[in-house]
């Protein structure tokens, strides 16, 4: 293995974020999506990828960051995962970085909750510290609130 | 002349003490042939488009073995061609070609096993073989026999072969198969004694004798030789000397089975599926332009390429249909095997086998139908002497059954066997700790037979090698919904099981409505649309009513449960101007509600895709699909919409009367009843008793006498105050309008007022206590509080005593 790994990164609420670049399958603009009512709020809606129905998962509901202000419209960063493709809305696309592994450190306890479940670690760059998203977990969403119970 | 050098061959003579076995054999056939079934004609078929794709493959095979004659792999695919051969004609009883191809067996076996090296005379035998099991199954295809030649030369030049001796047999196959002898040919006398004569006497004389003079004959005979089979060797001389003329006949007959089908990779089917589906979805995108387009060629272009996409998607979806039939054909073997293993007495009976459905669907069902039919026979008939003691006949029986409706194929299967005693799977329930007293004593009879279907839960009371482990009928459930099916059980205890499995006709692309709610498009499937309602203006402020909460649609004197759909789904409504309520009238599990949408646009065919993981639990949601504009609608589940709203559920009972009846007959003692509110008591009619539900005006009355009577559809209809029937002498003032109870018998109605419609339910009878007062027939506990029967006949007979009397009607018809 390389010491060093490629990131895409990606700004939440001036928080710096990475997934693997070999997750990403492809990062495209605001595009209008179709809602799925009785879906968890972080189900954002569906959209049509070139005859691909994906799911949008809002990253800012997803971490229980406060809401995109107002008229901001985020981006899609498409990523692979073992549940399919997923398209996670992201506020603004960084550049793809190289991180030496001896930058990366896991996550201090003193995190908040839900962001320390889905960071796999931290990778302390010159001028910031860049949050490792863990796409597998980011992707799971609870649906199990959504339905319901049977009597 | 080339007939006459054959039956100069020598080996023909060794032939001839044999022809008395052969002929009794090949006159009994045919016979047999006419009694066959269109059954055994399949099998048939199917062998043989089997058996000539394998002999090509044959060719080849020897061909290449002769190359490389220790390849193992080659010879055991060559051994197994020739085995499954000779199996599977044994099992149709060619006696003929069984015996060619045993032979053949043994020497590959051989040469399998090493025992015998391949070299080229055995290779020549094993293609004379082949030729003689090709030339035999031409004859079974166009006769439906073995045809009258006599390959006993082949027969004994492989078993030669076999033993090791060195035979030199010549490379066609006419060669060693001779030429029917007398008894078959009396048309051939002159050249008979020819062939006879040399016969005897060089018995077991080898083959490669006359062979120079036959290998340059033969090619001349082979074509005619084919015929032989069919048209008897009467023919065969006329046929020698014009033999292109036959053979461009048979040419044609034979084309029959060996071409007229072709195997396909399911694989490649699949795709051309999928391809298909993207294929309509382009079509359906360009439709939505044609309508703005000026262009008559663009239009024009648009509407061909319309009716082309359809045409292929049926023809594609038609690809991979299979009569049901093809999972249902080894069940008799299962029944039987399984009834014996039991010590019971099972009848297996089928209805609709040709029923088409989807390969992948055929796949997908097999095994949850061969459990279910398991477990009918296992658990549902009874041993003989156990039914016999109730009074039925020792032999259960058990009825498939398969059909089409409204583009699903509905597979039912029943058994007259014990059923299933809800009580008991309350018990068993409680005991596995699967549901809670408290649910338990909440359940309905419905809701607890179908707990069969939870994992875990077993009925058998010891486990046997057959069911009894717990596993089953869960995986059958979630089986049949993986594929997008429904599975319902119905039991009667002591009378019998019915399952009912419901699957769509194919999976890739359907009909759908397009609804709107709440600024996004939904799909409806068309399978479960009934039909569609409007109501405007002043409509749409009355017509909906409210029970307890619940707002219900008179649709037609039924009462039709809705739902909301912007409610069901928590959106927020348009606001539109447009203040019309829309009805989609649907059918969830044989149960009509209504669903209110904001707008309805239009059917279009849609490709289902399935909904992301991250969707999956939400049981609004049968799929997603991507519309003509590119966006992506969400295909509603019917099923799971009526659940999450609680229409589907015992105690809302469908509204349609014929299909309460049907209802009632397979619930056996469960009854389906009409609630009314009378004063301040619940009074109940069973609903069959009810011919429609009406409202009437005050001014729409009419009194004759001193009786009210309303004009309805072109007859008069005298009306029955039950407030008054039931408090004679109290004051009592109608409602206006007022709601009446239409009763009709011998093509006269009456209406009974009441004051209210409270409900329809289906319940089980569970209090019964005698009737005190007349005008009751008994008083009952419905949906927990107590209700009074009422009984109709009774009222009309104190209010009209000739109401019952035909002849009396019919009297006073005249009379009028």
């Amino acid at each position: 293995m390389a010491d060093e790994k490629q990131f895409c990164t990606f700004y939440l609420d001036n928080l710096f974020f990475g997934v693997e670049v070999l997750t990403v399958q492809e990062v495209f603009r605001y595009q209008e999506m179709t809602t799925a009512p009785l879906a968890p709020p972080v189900v954002k809606g569906l959209i049509n990828l070139r005859g691909q129905i994906i799911t949008a998962i809002d990253l800012r509901k997803r971490l229980e960051l406060p809401e995109r202000p107002e008229g901001k419209l985020p981006m899609n960063v498409v990523v692979r995962t073992s549940d399919g493709v997923v398209s996670l809305l992201v506020d603004e696309i960084g550049d793809v970085l190289e991180a030496p592994a001896e930058a990366f450190e896991r996550s201090p306890d003193t995190v908040n909750g839900v962001t320390r479940e889905l960071i796999k670690g931290v990778y302390k760059l010159k001028d910031s510290l860049l949050l490792i998203l863990d796409t597998e977990k980011a992707s799971q969403v609870e649906t199990g609130s959504a339905r319901e119970s049977e009597t | 002349m080339g007939e006459k050098t054959n039956m100069g061959n020598p080996s023909s003579g060794t032939d001839r003490p044999k022809a008395p076995d052969m002929t009794p054999d090949s006159i009994k056939e045919p016979g047999a042939d006419s009694s066959d079934s269109d059954g055994m004609d399949s099998i048939i078929g199917e062998f043989l488009v089997e058996s000539y794709e394998n002999l090509d493959q044959l060719d080849l095979h020897l061909v290449d073995l002769e190359k490389t004659p220790t390849d193992k792999k080659l010879l055991s695919s060559i051994f197994r061609t020739i085995h499954t051969i000779k199996g599977t004609c044994g099992f149709l009883g060619f006696s003929k070609l069984e015996s060619v191809a045993h032979v053949g067996e043994s020497l590959l076996s051989k040469l399998r096993d090493g025992e015998l090296l391949l070299n080229a005379e055995i290779t020549n035998g094993l293609l004379a073989m082949v030729d003689a099991i090709r030339q035999i199954l031409n004859s079974i295809e166009t006769s439906r026999n073995e045809g009258d030649m006599v390959y006993t030369a082949l027969v004994e030049t492989l078993t030669r072969l076999n033993q090791g001796e060195k035979v030199s047999v010549p490379a066609s196959a006419p060669a060693v198969a001779s030429p029917p002898t007398s008894a078959a040919k009396p048309s051939a006398p002159a050249e008979q004694p020819a062939a006879a004569v040399p016969g005897p006497a060089s018995a077991p004389a080898p083959v490669a004798e006359e062979k120079p003079a036959e290998a340059a004959t033969l090619e001349d005979l082979l074509p005619a030789r084919k015929d032989d089979r069919r048209t008897g060797a009467r023919d065969a001389d006329f046929l020698v000397e014009h033999p292109d003329r036959r053979a461009g006949v048979d040419r044609r007959d034979v084309r029959g089975v060996a071409e007229a089908s072709i195997r396909v990779d399911v694989n490649l089917l699949d795709k051309l599926m999928n391809l298909v589906g993207e294929l309509v979805l382009a079509r359906n995108q360009i439709l939505q332009y044609s309508p703005a387009e000026r262009d008559s060629t663009f239009v024009a272009s648009a509407q061909t390429l319309n009716l082309i996409t359809t045409e292929l998607q049926e023809g594609v979806m038609k690809t991979r249909m299979q009569p049901i039939g093809n999972v249902w054909d080894k069940f008799p073997r299962v029944v039987r095997d399984l009834a014996q293993a039991c010590g019971k007495q099972v009848r297996l009976e089928m209805e609709g086998k040709e029923t088409e459905l989807d390969k992948t669907l055929i796949e997908a069902i097999k095994d949850p139908l061969t459990h279910i039919v398991r477990n009918s026979v296992d658990h549902g008939i009874e041993l003989p002497d156990k039914r016999l003691e109730k009074g039925k006949p020792a032999e259960g029986r058990l009825l498939l059954r398969a059909f089409h409706e409204g583009g699903q194929v509905n597979i039912e299967i029943m058994d007259d066997g014990a059923g299933i005693d809800p009580e008991k799977i309350r018990r068993k329930a409680l005991e596995k700790n699967l549901i809670s007293r408290d649910q338990a004593s909440r359940m309905s009879d419905r809701e607890l037979v179908n707990l069969i279907f939870l994992p875990g839960f077993s009925m058998a009371e010891k486990v046997t090698n057959v069911s009894g482990r717990g596993v089953g009928m869960d995986v059958v459930k979630t089986n049949i919904e993986k594929i997008g099916g429904t599975v319902d059980i119905q039991g009667t205890p002591g009378v019998g099981t019915t399952l009912k499995v419901r699957i769509p006709l194919t999976l890739a692309i359907i009909p759908a409505l397009i609804v709107t709610c709440g600024g996004n498009r939904y799909a409806i499937p068309q399978v479960s649309l009934l039909e569609l309602v409007r109501l405007d203006g002043e409509e749409a402020k009355t017509r909906v009513e409210m029970i307890q909460g619940t707002p219900v649609y008179r649709l037609r004197g039924n009462l039709l449960p809705l739902v909301y759909l912007d409610r069901e789904l928590k959106t927020k409504r348009t606001e539109s101007a447009d203040s019309a309520i829309n009805i989609v009238v649907l059918q969830a599990d044989d149960r009509p509600f209504g669903l209110v949408v904001e707008g309805i646009s239009d059917t279009e065919e849609i490709v289902v895709k399935p909904l992301s993981k991250q969707l999956k639990g939400i049981t609004a949601y049968a799929g997603s699909t991507i519309m003509g504009d590119g966006k992506v609608a969400l295909i509603l589940d019917v099923m799971g919409l009526a659940q999450r709203a609680r229409v589907v559920r015992e105690g809302r009972e469908r509204a349609g009367l014929d299909q309460g009846q049907k209802a009632r007959e397979a619930a056996g003692d469960m009854q389906t009843l009409l609630v009314l509110g009378i004063g301040d008591s619940r009074m109940a009619i069973p609903l069959s008793m009810v011919a429609r539900l009406e409202e009437f005006k005050r001014s729409e009355l009419e009194r004759s006498g001193d009786q009210d009577m309303v004009q309805y559809r072109g007859e008069i209809m005298p009306l029955i105050y039950l407030n008054k029937t039931f408090r004679p002498g109290e004051s009592v003032t109608q409602s206006d309008p007022m709601q009446a109870v239409v009763y009709t018998d011998g093509g006269r109605s009456v209406g009974l007022v009441v004051d209210r419609i409270l409900d329809i339910v289906e319940e089980q009878i569970k209090v019964k206590r005698s009737a005190k007062r007349s005008g009751v027939l008994g008083t009952i506990v419905v949906q927990g509080r107590v209700t009074d029967m009422i009984d109709v006949e009774g009222i009309i007979r104190s209010s009209d005593p000739t109401f019952f009397d035909r002849a009396a009607t019919a009297v006073a018809l005249e009379a009028r």
